[in-house]
């Protein structure tokens, strides 16, 4: 039997950039997406703003504990709550693949000629994204109630949040991927989203916790994301900052592995 | 020189779910160039096999050959070589009609130097060029049908898979999707299998038709073959007095006698030409006379099925959709 030659097999210096253009593709449909659904941006906004300003300043006329008197409360939970925004942006974002799947949207990209570790990090890609955007706004914010930043704090915290929005958006492909309706998704917020905002020590420092409490803290990927971002905006932490980012680097490279392994033998129909 | 051999060979191709055997060693050819269609009511296997071809489904056993690449060995290539169009329609409507396939461009490589031009020529053929801006959310069924039509198209496939390329459309929008199909298969030299339950669909777009029940292909042939395979023309006669049905049957050119609802109905040979003689034997108030389409091919597998397995047989699957 004959091969009809495909079109993709001519002969060109183009084909050396697939695998990027591919990439970009995913990506500009998850922006472009990501652009249109601005109620999404702006509700996404306005809940970090109330726990700045209302529990932040609520609770920071009672509370002075040791570890945050030097900045007072609102200041302290400053970073936790750029890291809740990105925990739930993140989170959010990757589960979205089960309405992808639902509107076949997945099952034309999976019928294309592309990898599918090249589908994950193209969502991933989007899903970094989306939480740098919406971390940006509150940066910005974060100006109006006296975060200092410097340019080399800048970068780091740009760093700390692409590191911790890969491996969370990775998270929540990673659950998206074995689940095959939408009632699975209010489990995710219960059991997934805000044990990792509240173990995170966004809120509260955790010095003081007891041992089991402690444990848990230590094996959420967002608790060295807001102690690497207090390092860099405020100069207070736990850890010092070079464990924090190896911590990150660390998960974001098994869960890299995690996702592009369970795309892999997710089901097409 | 003209030459002709097969873009689809199918093997023994097989799909068991625990208890239901989907497809059951499906054997076929489709020839270069070919409009195939596979008929059959619902859950007759058909979107199943269009599964497998388009590797999005491992077969339990057996394989296809698609442009030369085996589907489980080489299922990138086969990817390459195949465009297809789903039962839904699967395209971002947050996303214009243009926006979704400029993704599709990259992600099919389509190369850059052709991309504007072949996204162009897309949506003209589909009737999409004015609408490409907006978003596919504004679409109607009927033009969202055809942007997948267009998607399916850009990479230049050696094969289209159309799944139930007409289901749910309105009868005008069901007639203007087959013009698009048609003009498809005159300005892209393509091999094009489609799915429908819909007969006419079948008799009118497919030069060979397969249908399939069971996971299995019941009969196979063009339209044409399939129609007379039924056994002449149908004349239907509606009549007071009882007509003499033995001297009926004698006739050279009639076939088979029925009185079906105190019609006669006879399957007659070249109908338009032995009409009138008909007519001196028989007393006729009204008379109707056509050829079989492939309704009449579904009676007959029907007959012969429900002999072969009773209740539950084809037909009466096939009647359950239209309610």
């Amino acid at each position: 039997m004959e091969k009809e030659v495909l079109w993709r097999d001519m002969p060109s210096m183009e084909n050396n950039f697939a695998f990027f253009e591919k990439i970009y593709a995913l990506w500009l449909r998850e922006f472009k997406v990501f652009l249109r659904e601005k109620s999404r941006l702006v509700a996404s906004t306005f809940t970090p703003l109330l726990w700045l300003f209302v529990v932040g300043i609520g609770f920071g006329s009672v509370a002075t504990l040791p570890a945050m008197s030097a900045v007072g409360y609102q200041k302290f939970i400053f970073p936790g709550i750029v890291c809740m925004s990105i925990i739930f942006t993140s989170i959010f974002f990757g589960s979205y693949i089960i309405w992808d799947r639902k509107f076949d949207f997945l099952k034309s990209v999976m019928v294309a000629p592309v990898n599918r570790a090249t589908i994950f990090v193209g969502k991933a890609l989007g899903g970094m994204t989306s939480s740098l955007i919406q971390a940006a706004i509150l940066l910005a914010i974060g100006i109006v109630i006296g975060i200092a930043y410097s340019p080399v704090g800048i970068i780091e915290t740009i760093v700390i949040v692409l590191l911790l929005s890969f491996i969370l958006t990775s998270l929540g492909l990673i659950m998206g991927s074995f689940m095959q309706s939408l009632e699975g998704f209010q489990m995710i917020v219960s059991f997934v989203v805000f044990p990792l905002f509240f173990l995170s020590g966004a809120l509260f420092p955790l010095e003081r916790l007891p041992q089991w409490l402690m444990v848990l803290t230590s094996i959420d990927p967002a608790t060295y994301g807001v102690d690497a971002m207090r390092i860099t905006m405020l100069g207070i932490g736990r850890n010092s900052f070079a464990l924090d980012m190896v911590a990150l680097l660390g998960f974001a490279i098994s869960f890299g592995v995690i996702g592009a392994y369970s795309f892999a033998r997710m089901k097409a129909v | 020189m003209y030459q002709w051999y097969y873009l689809i060979k199918i093997q023994n191709l097989t799909k068991r779910y625990q208890k239901l055997t989907a497809v059951d060693s499906l054997n076929l050819e489709i020839a270069k160039n070919e409009v195939f269609g596979l008929l059959g009511p619902n859950g007759a296997g058909k979107t199943t096999v269009i599964h497998m071809l388009a590797t999005l489904l491992k077969p339990t056993s057996g394989t296809a050959i698609v442009n030369g690449y085996d589907i489980i060995t080489d299922p990138g290539k086969v990817r390459s070589s195949i465009g297809i169009v789903f039962q839904a329609p699967s395209s971002d409507d947050m996303m214009t009609g243009y926006e979704n396939l400029r993704v599709h461009a990259f992600l099919y490589q389509v190369p850059s130097s052709q991309r504007q031009k072949r996204i162009q020529a897309v949506l003209e053929l589909v009737g999409l060029a004015d609408r490409q801006h907006d978003q596919v959310k504004k679409y109607s069924g009927g033009m969202r049908r055809r942007l997948e039509i267009a998607r399916g198209l850009l990479h230049k496939p050696k094969v289209m898979f159309l799944d139930e390329p007409t289901l749910g459309l309105d009868p005008s929008s069901r007639e203007m999707m087959w013009k698009y199909i048609e003009k498809l298969v005159k300005e892209e030299e393509m091999t094009l299998i489609l799915t429908t339950h819909y007969m006419e669909e079948a008799d009118h777009l497919c030069n060979r038709i397969g249908i399939i029940d069971q996971g299995k292909i019941i009969a196979l042939d063009t339209p044409a073959n399939l129609k007379r395979s039924v056994g002449g023309d149908i004349v239907k006669l509606k009549t007071r007095s009882h007509p003499d049905m033995e001297k009926l049957q004698k006739l050279a050119y009639v076939r088979k006698v029925e009185l079906v609802d105190s019609d006669v109905v006879l399957y007659v040979d070249n109908a338009r030409l032995n009409i009138a003689d008909i007519l001196q034997h028989v007393k006729a108030e009204h008379v109707e006379f056509r050829s079989p389409d492939l309704n009449d091919v579904f009676l007959k597998l029907a007959s012969k099925n429900i002999k072969e397995d009773g209740e539950g047989g084809f037909m009466e699957r096939y009647a359950q959709y239209g309610k």
